[in-house]
Order: structure tokens, then C-alpha cells, then sequence
């Protein structure tokens, strides 16, 4: 007939219940034995078997630099004894730190290793960790101090300000118009290198013929860097070279550079990882750039994790530690740790490294 | 090339104006009730009430309460007054969003502006607080930020007649390029601690965060507005036929435009939430959540095609969501699972009660036929 | 009594060619490009240079190729939210292809990507198809759930232009009578579409599904195999955008494509598509795409502040709607009038 009776309905009905919960346990227990593998290398809590935790928390996952840089850490993790473990979000913005940092928290993570998208949006949560117990190492990207006991830096700031316009300077002959092209626009390190380099032009009699016409913002996207790196050349003619000190965005200005008629025209340095950079600099669109041992980052921000636990440094300036085979490191002015000299990279030695 | 001339009056894409033979099946008695102003008879009071407990938005409390049993079983620390704020406080935007977005949903309509609205709120609420301008009155704008937003989405769909999917998608872009206008790539990050503290501060012992009171009553406000009053009763009819609604009396033009000032204003009232949650004020907040709305809104039983869902429904939808994302990040497991189980239970909670649906028509029709052959048979014999 | 002359075009008695051809839909969208490219030469002559004018070209190609694809989905009254995701999946397969077997032929893997969109495409449109669910809310779940399988497969990887065949890169770079190789394939897929879908049988039962797909079930059009069809077509495209992507830009990875979706449903859009089906064509997609990649350009060039690119894009799509709107309006009431002095 037409209407099936209310009864054949109420069965329908129940039927969709039970295969909605037969679902929703499907899922559940699919998170649960993934979650029971999971759970050994998760981090514990602290003392209720004996190894303290320490966890990652990096601007985003799947990002070929933090890769390295979290291999580093979690080489000396292993050697120190602790549990290593990596959580973060998919997608760098500012807020989306937060929760894992609330899980951490739940968790009773020992040391939580975080390079922040924001400096302040993760404060909050932060400080909750703190509350727990957690000590709080910020690495690459700081937070505000308020929210974290040391920095781990990897160069002085000031030194890969220096590099990078002598290298500019270099390339393009000591005078002319040249260009940023920078990751976010509120990244901390970002923002603290442009403020050198700035200053430097300003201030260094060698470089008064260099003018910084435009500062762009690639937000560490491949192809957003791409389309900045093609507006400054249109929007600037007579540019003579862009500095890049993000290896994204460095990587995507080399891409564009070697396609276009601007290649070995328009100057191009800044941050870039060598196997990123390795055909540009073969093909004569880079003639150099520089960066520093990204693994000796998280290696030293483990160590100093450890330190922190066991009381040997508070974040003082003045306090040192070891950290493993790289040998002693101090603290400096707030609370900053600084790992040890930029490495330049040219066309004689970029095959002398593999990341 | 071929021309379309008729006037659509449901909005989201996938079916364009509501078929009243559409063969999911989906239409069944929840319609019947849909603005009728005679009294109910004992009968159809037996069947609200069978409903209540066997309806689709029951079924999702069911749900939710599995969710949460087996979650609390496997995940160690997840049963702990710890998650309960943690996760709650993850929820609420999308939980706040979801009200307003139910009522557009059902009434055949769908708003993606959501987000940008709040990310425009945020950036005003920066804006303002580094200009120097008192609490008080930059909530008072960000208000009003969100009575403008949604009136000119509403305009847009009732008075012009433009499809809300396609308008919305326009205001999507055009909020959050107002927003980056207003504020640009600053972040505005000193607001008063007592106020950001409030923000993350907890009940008591409970653990529920302090706003949830705020949230509670916005989800109380909209679960009398839409099964308890009688303008409510009307917006299931509105999105199950238009010009049925229209011939019975209903405003549909008004009642639309409202609905759209609702999602406004929630979304300006989420801005100053995430604004003051995180304690930081920039052009990319809340971005993308819109997504996130739809996707728990489907998930609590409201049908894109409108003309029906609740609001208990809905909340369960938001929070299934909500614990088993924080459930898997309390595990440790990768977001990349969160995302396949987000994409599963969407696809997966739509597609089974159609596809039963569609079993049981196929069936229906199958023993209509053998019983009309059957009755031919003894007539002609 | 009254001559049905429902079926015939409305050629209308008296109208001149000229107000005919301007009333196609595609001339708002054209003359907005038109307009936008003239003010922005005025400003910056650069902007229409050789490099230019190739990087305007390249810019759009993979908008444009995903436009057409996603706007033949659009005309059947579906809508296709995962095609972000997908390209991600085929770009990130290119790479990992290329990695695996750099000696392998550039055809075959063209081949593969397209074969793993039609495929991702395919499965859209079964679960529209088959289990009669509303695509926005299916693709909405497999963007997802591709998205997800993306980073699954991919992690941490990424690959780079220097593990690509230098000759799979030039593809991006050489050019065919000033025009780069992939925008000719781009326009190539642009002809063949609009072709498709203006001449042949199957593609004009597209248009008619859009209109009504419960009168063209009952017209005898076969509304299921349809828009299967397109989905698969759609997945194809978005596969090819995915390999030319790779050709293109520098790295793939596991966040390769997000976010593209709305760009891409925007052109469609802007380009005069209907968001409820049966109007439109993909030729006006295809120039909304090239505007909307235009603006960002142009935008840059004339140095104002890039702050309101987003927001003048909004703007763009709302006014494209309400353009389009109107104009079926008029349509509608031309019908109306045409057929009562007809009658």
C-alpha cells in the first residue's frame, strides 16, 4: 500500500539507531587500537613509570625543515632517556596550537618544545602547562617571554640579518633596489631579521646605495610565494634582488626566477634548505644563500628541556648547560639560547649536505 | 545554449527546488505537523512523543552517549573534569554557529559567511581595543558588525532573490577582505587579562568553562525558537515548500531574513569569544569553521535539503565531533585520522539512512506491484 | 490552438544580431577582464610585457582547467567540494611517481593522473549517483576524507621541481606561439567541453538536468548515468590540473590544494554558471577563472594594498550573481511575452 504502518517505521528507526552506533563504535574502537599503539610512544605522565616526557609542538606538521629539526630532537630525546613525542596542527595559524598544547597539559608532559605561530595565542595554554608542571621551551619561533622559560635560537638573529645583505650586497654590486619576501607576517623571527637587515642598510655606509623598496608575505605557501615573487618583479622593474629568509618561500622565488627572463638577472638569497636549493644554485639562479644545522635545533632545545627539569638552569641569564655532544651552551638576555654560527651555502659545498 | 528560467526556491546545490517526489524516502511524518494550527489530536501526540525518542535527532544523543562511553573506555585521562573543559571549550564556537545555521538549514537556505563574519569581528574588536576605545562599546559594534553581515546576506536572498549558496560564498570573501582591510597583518594581543582569563576560567569544581552559561542560553534560545513556538513550527515548513508555507500564511521572506541576522549575530558573539579565548585579534581568525558547522550540522539529522532537524540533534552532532577530536589528539594520533573520521561519519551518516531509504522503496514498490498483479489475477478470475 | 514554439530558440522578431550576441552570458565577465587589463596596463605598462602577459597565462591555466570541470558538475544542480583535495592527491602522486621511475615516459604520466581523477571523481558521483545523497553534503565529507588520505600517504614528504624530469618542468616554461605549453592544453580542454556540452546529445542532457531532473528522468534521459558522467569528467580534469600543477610549481606535498574549492566554485560563478543548474557555460567559466587569477595580478601590480584583493573578489561574485540573475529574469519574461504573441 501507499503509507507503511508507524510499527514498519519504528523498525526502520531502529535499525538506523543500531547501525548508527554500530558506526560510531566501528570508529571508536578503530581510534582505540590505533590509539593502543599510539599510546606507546605518546607521552605518560611524569614518574608513573619513571620516564619523564617531553613533546614537540612545532608550527606545523608535515614541514620538510621541521622534519630535520625534530629528527635533532628526537636523537637527543633517545639519549637522554625521555619520551619522545610530536603532536601539532595541520595548518599553521594562530590558534591552532592551542588544543594540543591543552592536551599536553592533560597529559602531564614534563617539557613541552613549542615554535609558536603566534606569539601571544598560545600564551593562555601555555601557562596552564606551566600550572601542571610543564616547563617550557620555545624553539625557532618564540612566544612572548612571559609564556616560556628559555628560546632556543638557532643563530644570533642579528648574525643572519648580516649574512643575508652582505650576500644581497654582494650579488647585486653594492647598490640598488631590492625586495623581501617574507613567510607570515607575524612571525616572530621573521620579523626580527627584516628589523636587522633594515638597520643595517640604513646604518652601514656599504650598503647606502641599496634601497628595500617592498616587503611581501608568502605566508610560507609554495604557491602563494610564487605569485609575491611575480608581483614584485611587475610591480618593481629596476628590482636587482629579493631576499628570502624562509626556505619556502626562497624555494618557490628560485622556481620562479629560473623560469622566467628575470633568471641570473634579478638576485636572489635569503634561508633555504640545500636539497631544496641544490638545482637552482646547479642551474646559476642562486649563487648562494645560508642557513644552519636545523637537527642541532632540536638536539639542543631536548638538552635544555632536561636541564630545566632537573633544576640545572631556570632561564636566568648566566645559567649553562650541557647539551650532549655539542658541548656547553649559556643562557643569555631573556632567557635566549644560542646554538651556534649561520652556515653559508654555495655552489663549491652544497653538496656536502644532505637536508 | 539552453536557458533556465524558473525561480528556485531552496538553496543548496543538489537539488535546486524541493521535489516533492524526491525519492530518498527522507519525507516522512515530521512534515505533517509543520504549521498546522489545529489542535493535535491524541494520535499524532502518541507520535510526537515515539518520535522524540526514535526521531534522528535522538538517535544522535544515542550516539553522542556511545561516543563518549567508548572514548572514556579507550582513551587513557579522557574521563577527567580536564576534558570536559578543554573540549568544551574547542566546541563552543562551532557549537554557538550551529544554532543559527540548524534554523537557516532547515528553512532551505545555508549560510558560509559564518567564519568571515567572526574573523571581521575580530579584527574590529583590535582595531578598536589598540584605538583606545572602552569594552563596552567595541561589544556594542561587534554586534552590530553582525546584525550588517547577516541583514546583508538576508537582503540579498530575500529581497533580491539570489541564491544563498552563491551569495554566501561572495560575503565569505568579502568579510574576511573587509577584515584583512581593517586590520591587516597585525595582531592585536593586549586585551585585559581579567577579561581573557573569564574566558578560560572554569565552573567551580565542574570543569565546564564559565562561558558555557552564555553558550547554554543561546542553545536553550534557539531550541524553544524552533520546536516550541510557533514562528519555529513555521521554518520547517518553509523549507519543505516555499509556496505551501507562503499560501498558509507564513512570511517566508521575513522569516528568512531573520534567520540570516541570527547567524550574524552568533558569529559576531563567536568573534569576540575567539578573540578573547586566545587573547589575540587577527584578520585569519576562526577561519574555515564554516565547514565545520555544516559538517556537524548534517551529522545531527538536519536534511540539506530543509524541512526538518532538532536542535538536541544538532548539539549531539557538534559534540561527537568535538570528543572524538579531542579524544584522538588526547591519544596522540595524527589529524590525519580525525579527518578521515570527520569525512566517515558525514558521508557515512547520510548515505545510510538513504540507502535504507532506497532499499526499502525498491522493496515497496516490488510487493506494490506483486500485489496489484495479484489482484488483477483474482479479479480476472 | 496555440503554436508551441517552447522548443525553439528565441531568436525573437527584429533583434539585431549585434543585441543578441551582446546578450550572451559570457560578455559581462569578458568585458570585466577587458576593462580590468586596459586600467591595469594604463597604470603599468609592464603588466602586459611578454613576461607578463606568459605569467597571466600560466596563472590562470590550472583555475581555468578546474573552472570547467567544476562548472560542468554545477550545471547538472551538483556541486563538487572534494576537487581541492583531489588535485592534492594526483599533484603529490605525480611527484611520487616521477620519484619512483624518473625515466619514465611524460605521457603515461599524464595518463595516471588522469586516471586517478576520473577515479576520485567516480567515487563522488556513485554516492550522488547511487545512494541519492545531496553532493554538497557528500563531496563536503570526501574533501575530508581525501584530504585526510593525503596526508596520510604523503607525511612529512614533499617533493621539489629537481626531482622532476627537467623536461616535465619545461612544460610550464616553453611556449607554442608565445603561449605556454600548458595554457594551449588548457584551452584545448576548454573547446572540447564547451563543444561537448553545446553540441553533442549527452551534454546538452546535462543542461536539461540542471533545468529539471525529475522532467528529464521522465523525458527518458538517463539522469544517474549523466551526472556520473560528469562527476567522472570533473574528476579527470581536476587529475590533469594536478599534473600540471606539479609541472608548475615547486613543491608537492600532503597540503597540496587546500582551500582551492571556493576559488574554484567562485569562477565558476563569476563565469555566469548558475549555481542551481542549467544555465552557464564553460566557456564563461574558463574567463572567470582567468579574471579572478587576473585580479590578484593586477592587483599587485598597480601596488595597491593586496589587503583588498579578497575583498574586491566578493564583490565580483556577488555582482556576478546578481547579473545573473537578472538576466534569466529578462529571459524568463521574454519567453512568457514571445510565447503570448505567438499564441
Amino acid at each position: 500500500m501507499m503509507f507503511t504502518t508507524s510499527t514498519k517505521r519504528g523498525a526502520r528507526r531502529a535499525l538506523a539507531t543500531a547501525a548508527a552506533l554500530a558506526g560510531v563504535a566501528l570508529v571508536a574502537s578503530g581510534c582505540a587500537l590505533t590509539a593502543g599503539s599510539g599510546d606507546d610512544d605518546s607521552s605518560s605522565g611524569s614518574g608513573s613509570d619513571g620516564a619523564q616526557s617531553i613533546a614537540f609542538v612545532p608550527k606545523q606538521l608535515n614541514n620538510p625543515y621541521t622534519d630535520v629539526v625534530l629528527g635533532g630532537g628526537e636523537d637527543a630525546s633517545s639519549a637522554i632517556g625521555y619520551d619522545y613525542s610530536v603532536v601539532g596542527p595541520l595548518e599553521a595559524s594562530a590558534s591552532s596550537q592551542v588544543t594540543f598544547i591543552n592536551t599536553l597539559t592533560q597529559q602531564g608532559a614534563d617539557v613541552i618544545v613549542i615554535a609558536a605561530n603566534d606569539p601571544d595565542a598560545v600564551g593562555p595554554a601555555l601557562q596552564e602547562a606551566r600550572d601542571g608542571g610543564a616547563k617550557i621551551v620555545a624553539f625557532d619561533s618564540d612566544t612572548n617571554p612571559d609564556y616560556r622559560d628559555v628560546f632556543i635560537s638557532q643563530v644570533e638573529a642579528k648574525d643572519v640579518a648580516l649574512i643575508q645583505i652582505r650576500q644581497m650586497s654582494e650579488q647585486i654590486g653594492g647598490e640598488g633596489d631590492i625586495a623581501i619576501l617574507s613567510a607570515t607576517a607575524n612571525a616572530t623571527n621573521q620579523n626580527e631579521w627584516i628589523k636587522y637587515i633594515e638597520e643595517e642598510v640604513d646604518t652601514n655606509p656599504d650598503y647606502a646605495g641599496i634601497n628595500i623598496v617592498s616587503k611581501v608575505y608568502g605566508d610560507d605557501d609554495d604557491a602563494k610565494s610564487f605569485q609575491e615573487a611575480q608581483g614584485l618583479l611587475q610591480a618593481n622593474p629596476d628590482l636587482k634582488g629579493i631576499i628570502s629568509p624562509t626556505t619556502v618561500g626562497i624555494a618557490a622565488t628560485a622556481r620562479y626566477l629560473s623560469t622566467s627572463e628575470y633568471k641570473g638577472k634579478v638576485a636572489l638569497t635569503g634561508l633555504g634548505l640545500p636539497n631544496e636549493m641544490r638545482e637552482f644554485v646547479k642551474d646559476g639562479t642562486v649563487t648562494a644563500f645560508a642557513l644552519w644545522d636545523p637537527a642541532q635545533l632540536g638536539y639542543v632545545a631536548a638538552y635544555a628541556g632536561q636541564a630545566l627539569v632537573d633544576g640545572t638552569i631556570t632561564g636566568a641569564e648566566g645559567d649553562t648547560f650541557e647539551a650532549g655532544d655539542l658541548g656547553e651552551r649559556t643562557v643569555g638576555a631573556d632567557g635566549i639560547v644560542i646554538v651556534g654560527p649561520p652556515t653559508e651555502f654555495d655552489a663549491d659545498n652544497i653538496d656536502d649536505y644532505d637536508f | 545554449m539552453p536557458e533556465q528560467t524558473t525561480t528556485p526556491s531552496a538553496a543548496t546545490s543538489g537539488v535546486g527546488p524541493r521535489r516533492a517526489s524526491s525519492a530518498t524516502g527522507a519525507v516522512d511524518a515530521d512534515h505533517r505537523d509543520a504549521g498546522r494550527v489545529d489542535p493535535e489530536s491524541a494520535s499524532e501526540r502518541r507520535l510526537r512523543r515515539r518520535r522524540r525518542l526514535t526521531g534522528r535527532g535522538a538517535i544522535m544523543v544515542y550516539a553522542l552517549l556511545g561516543t563518549l562511553i567508548v572514548c572514556s573506555l579507550t582513551v587513557p585521562r579522557f574521563a577527567s573534569v580536564q576534558t570536559t573543559g578543554f573540549l568544551l571549550l574547542d566546541a563552543i564556537p562551532i557549537l554557538m554557529i550551529a544554532m543559527p545555521m540548524a534554523l537557516v538549514i532547515i528553512t532551505g537556505e545555508i549560510d558560509l559567511s559564518v567564519a568571515s563574519t567572526a574573523g571581521l569581528t575580530s579584527a574590529a574588536m583590535g582595531v578598536l581595543w589598540a584605538a583606545g576605545w572602552g569594552i563596552p562599546e567595541i561589544f556594542v559594534v561587534c554586534v552590530l558588525i553582525g546584525v550588517a553581515c547577516g541583514a546583508l546576506n538576508g537582503m540579498l536572498v530575500t529581497t533580491v532573490g539570489l541564491p544563498s549558496l552563491a551569495v554566501t560564498i561572495g560575503t565569505l570573501a568579502l568579510y574576511r577582505g573587509l577584515a584583512l582591510v581593517v586590520i591587516g597583518d597585525n595582531a592585536v594581543a593586549d586585551f585585559p587579562p581579567a577579561l581573557t582569563s573569564f574566558f578560560t576560567s572554569k565552573i567551580g569544581a565542574t570543569g565546564i568553562p564559565t562561558a558555557m552559561i552564555g553558550v547554554a542560553v543561546i542553545v536553550v534560545f534557539f531550541g524553544v525558537l524552533l520546536h516550541l513556538s510557533s514562528f519555529g513550527r513555521t521554518l520547517p515548513a518553509i523549507g519543505f515548500s516555499r509556496e505551501a508555507a507562503s499560501f498558509v500564511g507564513v512570511h517566508v521572506g521575513r522569516a528568512k531574513f531573520w534567520m540570516f541576522v541570527s547567524t550574524g549575530v552568533v558569529s559576531a558573539l563567536v568573534g569576540i569569544y575567539w578573540t578573547l579565548r586566545y587573547s589575540s585579534a587577527r584578520s585569519d581568525n576562526a577561519t574555515g569553521i564554516e565547514l565545520a558547522v555544516i559538517a556537524a550540522v548534517l551529522l545531527g539529522g538536519v536534511s540539506i535539503f530543509g524541512g526538518r532537524g532538532s536542535i538536541p540533534g544538532v548539539v549531539a552532532g557538534v559534540l561527537i565531533i568535538s570528543s572524538v577530536s579531542y579524544a584522538l589528539r588526547l591519544g596522540g594520533i595524527s589529524d590525519v585520522v580525525l579527518n578521515v573520521v570527520t569525512g566517515l561519519l558525514l558521508v557515512g551518516s547520510v548515505v545510510t539512512p538513504s540507502l535504507i531509504a532506497v532499499i526499502g522503496a525498491k522493496r515497496r514498490s516490488r510487493r506494490s506491484a506483486r500485489e496489484v498483479l495479484a489482484a488483477s489475477e483474482t479479479a480476472a478470475a | 490552438m496555440t503554436t508551441s514554439h517552447a522548443l525553439a530558440p528565441s531568436t525573437g522578431t527584429g533583434r539585431s544580431p549585434i543585441a543578441s550576441l551582446v546578450r550572451q552570458r559570457e560578455v559581462p565577465v569578458a568585458s570585466a577582464l577587458v576593462v580590468l587589463v586596459v586600467v591595469t596596463t594604463i597604470a603599468n605598462p609592464l603588466f602586459v610585457s611578454s613576461q607578463g602577459v606568459k605569467d597571466l597565462m600560466l596563472n590562470a591555466t590550472i583555475t581555468v582547467i578546474m573552472a570547467v570541470g567544476l562548472g560542468t558538475v554545477i550545471i547538472t544542480n551538483n556541486i563538487d567540494l572534494s576537487v581541492g583535495s583531489i588535485l592534492g592527491l594526483v599533484a603529490f602522486g605525480t611527484g611520487s611517481v616521477f620519484a619512483a621511475a624518473p625515466d619514465i615516459p611524460i605521457v603515461l604520466v599524464f595518463l595516471i593522473g588522469l586516471a586517478l581523477g576520473a577515479l576520485l571523481g567516480a567515487i563522488n558521483g556513485f554516492l550522488v549517483t547511487v545512494a541519492r545523497v545531496p553532493s554538497l553534503v557528500i563531496t563536503l565529507g570526501m574533501l575530508y576524507i581525501y584530504r585526510g588520505v593525503n596526508n596520510a600517504w604523503a607525511g612529512g614528504q614533499q617533493y621539489f621541481a629537481g626531482d622532476r624530469p627537467a623536461a616535465f618542468g619545461r612544460l610550464s616554461v616553453d611556449t607554442v606561439l608565445g603561449v605556454p605549453v600548458i595554457t594551449v592544453i588548457a584551452i584545448v580542454v576548454v573547446v572540447l567541453v564547451a563543444v561537448f556540452l553545446a553540441r553533442t546529445r549527452p551534454g546538452r542532457d546535462l543542461y536539461a538536468i540542471g533545468s529539471d531532473d525529475e522532467a528529464a528522468r521522465l523525458f527518458g534521459i538517463p539522469v544517474s548515468r549523466r551526472v556520473l558522467t560528469a562527476f567522472v569528467l570533473n574528476g579527470t580534469l581536476t587529475g590533469l590540473a594536478g599534473v600540471l600543477y606539479a609541472s608548475r610549481f615547486n613543491s608537492v606535498g600532503a597540503t597540496t590544494g587546500t582551500g582551492l574549492e571556493l576559488d574554484i566554485v567562485a569562477a565558476a560563478v563569476v563565469g555566469g554558471i548558475a549555481i542551481f543548474g542549467g544555465s552557464g557555460s564553460v566557456v564563461g567559466a574558463a574567463i572567470g577563472a582567468v579574471l579572478l587569477t587576473t585580479i590578484t595580478s593586477s592587483l599587485t601590480a598597480l601596488n595597491v594594498d593586496k589587503f583588498w584583493q579578497q575583498a574586491i573578489v566578493g564583490v565580483l561574485i556577488l555582482t556576478a550573481i546578481l547579473v545573473e540573475r537578472i538576466a534569466s529574469i529578462r529571459k524568463a519574461r521574454r519567453l512568457r511575452t514571445s510565447e503570448a504573441t505567438n499564441a
